[in-house]
């Protein structure tokens, strides 16, 4: 079993090297890990582009080991969208990969002058760097192919993307799942973080590797069984998102009038059905393709898909609600099959799939593109964004960049980063959770739904504003404290409604470790991430000014409820009491 | 009097996605339930004109009925 280290790459020198993990780190892992090593090293008020930034990946805190749901990686960095800290987490296969290989952190630093692009390649005899040419301004798709042939088929790949390699706002990092698909670490604008420092990929062979050191292996056996039996125990993570996908939500988020439809003019949207989770279903079923899919080994939730086209090859996979919903809803493009080819292309380059699609509607209302033509977002995604033409730069560039070039209003985003599938005038939560959060207008961060909709962790009234800051900011501080355990983050529906599956979790921690972490102690891990990353955000520049939602929410009411956004900017600041 | 009912997810396997249907004045959403034998403890939400419902509700003339098994996503 390998020693846990942190591995440093500089790609100004191309140095190499392994250090000892610190004490004050050893305790920390995914989200936790990756913000604190952010904001150690990477001055915050640096270019985001430019030498001083830091791209940091570490595997969460029981990545690699047998618990289900385990296998997220997540990434850090300055973020070159929101200018400020950001963490994301993917699936995938290479988070498993490097924890296996004793990886506690990645640290890829530095800047390239020569004009060089470089690959890495870890294994069990250690790292190296070696210039990287066949893979330039290839798809995703075709450079993890390559790699599988230059490696082996196994090899866990994380790959920066053309749009990275252009430095676009809207790139992403994607990572290889089991069937050479792609996952993403979506948001923020990663992708572009990598392509400055011309790493074209990190590619992961784990063979020979023996498995994950635990202090106590009975307790983790019985741990992880009452951990999976409490997920599949669950109505959510045990069967529908195995049977619709995310994108269940669609209709779901129209019955309550917080579909945000066309640029956010409306809560409902007519042709819902048309691109809703119950037709994703059906039509995967019809076609052949497999509506569960895991997108690393050990998912049991299994929220992933193949969805093929209507002769039945390969489209898609992982089409996720939200951007199912940008492109269908609030773009118009009520066909799922564009829907679903749109998808695939903007994994093949390397672009958020949410940026993207909630900056087409923006484009939409500005002119660009004809609402609703999915056609022609098809053809600007492979014609002007993937040639990184002058236009497609600017679409590349993200929902806010668009919505300025075009003397907007209507532009939703927080913190320069687009707002995702839930209107926050009618799920009043959730807005909370945008103005708030440290990575900009996420929800993943705070998934306040859960309680405004679904009924999971009780019932707040999504359309008052009684109790929405409290429940975004439980929420925030443990969806930080999962983000850094390696859980996927739909375990939250049963740790939510259950005390013995959150026990559960605790006790994998304990074993994992040989420690004794308490509830408390699990808060107070979230509340530490939140409070470090805020931190960085001020020291980068942002007040507490940068916590609002845009200006239109509280002057347009949104059909069917007419609600509007009405927190008054005291409200919103109480959020930090904590 | 008349309900819009509409149903979703596993619901509407062997039943239907959307119909109006005729109830007395009265009418709960429990008793839509059981006319449609759909057991209580499988349904997660429940909307009456797009708010959020409880199925002790009473419905209206003209009302929206929505109805969800238990699901999620993200
Ligand atoms: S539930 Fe979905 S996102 Fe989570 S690990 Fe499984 S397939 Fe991946």
């Amino acid at each position: 079993m390998e020693m846990d280290k942190i591995w440093r790459v500089n790609l100004s020198d191309l140095s190499v090297k392994s250090e000892p993990v610190p004490a004050a780190w050893a305790g920390l892992g995914g989200r936790a890990l990756t913000s604190t090593i952010v904001a150690a090293e990477v001055p915050p008020t640096c270019h985001p582009l430019g030498p001083n930034n830091k791209l940091v990946f570490c595997p969460g805190l029981l990545t690699g080991t047998v618990a289900a749901d385990s296998g997220r990686l997540s990434a850090g960095a300055k973020s070159p969208l929101t200018g400020g800290i950001k963490e994301s987490n993917v699936g995938g296969t290479a988070g498993q990969m490097l924890a296996k290989l004793g990886v506690k952190a990645l640290i890829i630093e530095g800047h390239p002058t020569d004009g060089k692009w470089h690959g890495l390649y870890l294994n069990q005899e250690g790292l190296r760097i070696e210039e990287e040419t066949e893979t330039l301004g290839k798809g995703n798709y075709e450079s993890v192919q390559i790699l599988n042939e230059r490696v082996n088929k196994r090899v866990g790949v994380v790959v920066c993307g053309p749009a990275g390699e252009m430095k676009m706002l809207t790139a992403n990092i994607s990572v290889k799942d089991p069937d050479s698909h792609i996952r993403s670490i979506g948001r923020g604008g990663l992708g572009a973080v990598m392509g400055s420092k011309k790493l074209k990929f990190i590619a992961v062979d784990a063979s020979g590797a023996t498995g994950m050191p635990i202090a106590d292996p009975e307790k983790f056996k019985a741990a992880g069984k009452a951990w999976a039996d409490a997920l599949m125990a669950h109505g959510v993570s045990g069967s529908a998102l195995k049977t619709y996908g995310t994108n269940i939500l669609i209709n779901i988020l129209n019955e309550a009038g917080g579909l945000p439809t066309h640029n956010f003019t409306a809560g409902q949207c007519k042709e819902h059905d048309a691109f809703s989770g119950e037709t994703m279903h059906d039509t995967i079923v019809k076609r052949g393709g497999n509506p569960s899919h895991a997108c690393h080994p050990g998912c049991v939730i299994q929220c992933s898909q193949i969805y093929n086209d209507a002769e039945g090859k390969y489209l898609a996979s992982g089409l996720e609600y939200e951007t199912v919903w940008a492109l269908g809803a609030d773009s118009g493009i009520a066909n799922l099959d564009q829907i679903a080819e749109a998808d695939h292309i903007m994994d093949d380059l390397g672009v958020d799939s949410i940026e993207t699609s909630v900056m087409f509607a923006v484009a939409m209302e500005g002119g660009a593109i004809p609402w609703g033509d999915g056609a022609e977002v098809l053809r600007v995604l492979k014609e002007e964004i993937a040639k990184g033409t002058p236009f497609g730069r600017l679409l590349g560039a993200g929902t806010e960049a668009v919505g300025k070039a075009y003397g907007l209003t209507r532009v939703p985003v927080v913190k320069h980063q687009a707002i995702p599938a839930y209107d926050p005038r009618s799920v009043k939560g959730i807005g909370i959770t945008y103005a708030t959060s440290t990575m900009g207008a996420d929800h993943t961060s705070g998934y306040t739904i859960a309680t405004n909709i679904l009924g999971v962790g009780g019932h707040v009234d999504p359309l008052k504003k009684d109790g929405q800051i409290d429940l975004s900011r439980n929420l925030q501080i443990a969806t930080a404290s999962v983000d850094s355990t390696g859980m996927c983050i739909f375990v939250a529906f049963p740790v939510l409604d259950s005390a013995e599956c959150f026990q559960s979790l605790l006790d994998l921690i304990n074993a994992r470790y040989g420690i004794a972490l308490t509830g408390d102690d699990v808060v107070g891990l979230g509340k530490y991430v939140l409070t470090t990353e805020h931190k960085f955000n001020l020291a980068a520049g942002m007040t507490n000014k940068d916590d609002r939602l845009p200006e239109f929410f509280e002057y347009e009411p949104v059909a069917p409820h007419n609600a509007v956004w009405d927190f008054t900017p005291e409200e919103i600041d109480s959020y930090w009491n904590f | 009097m008349q309900v819009q009912v509409r149903l979703y997810a596993t619901f509407r396997n062997d039943r239907f996605n959307e119909q109006m249907r005729d109830y007395p004045p009265g009418t709960t959403i429990k008793n839509v339930l059981d006319d449609l034998k759909i057991e209580e403890s499988l349904v997660g939400t429940l909307f009456v004109d797009f708010k959020y419902a409880t199925s002790d509700q009473e419905l209206h003339e003209g009302a929206n009925l929505g109805i969800f098994p238990v699901v999620g996503g993200g």
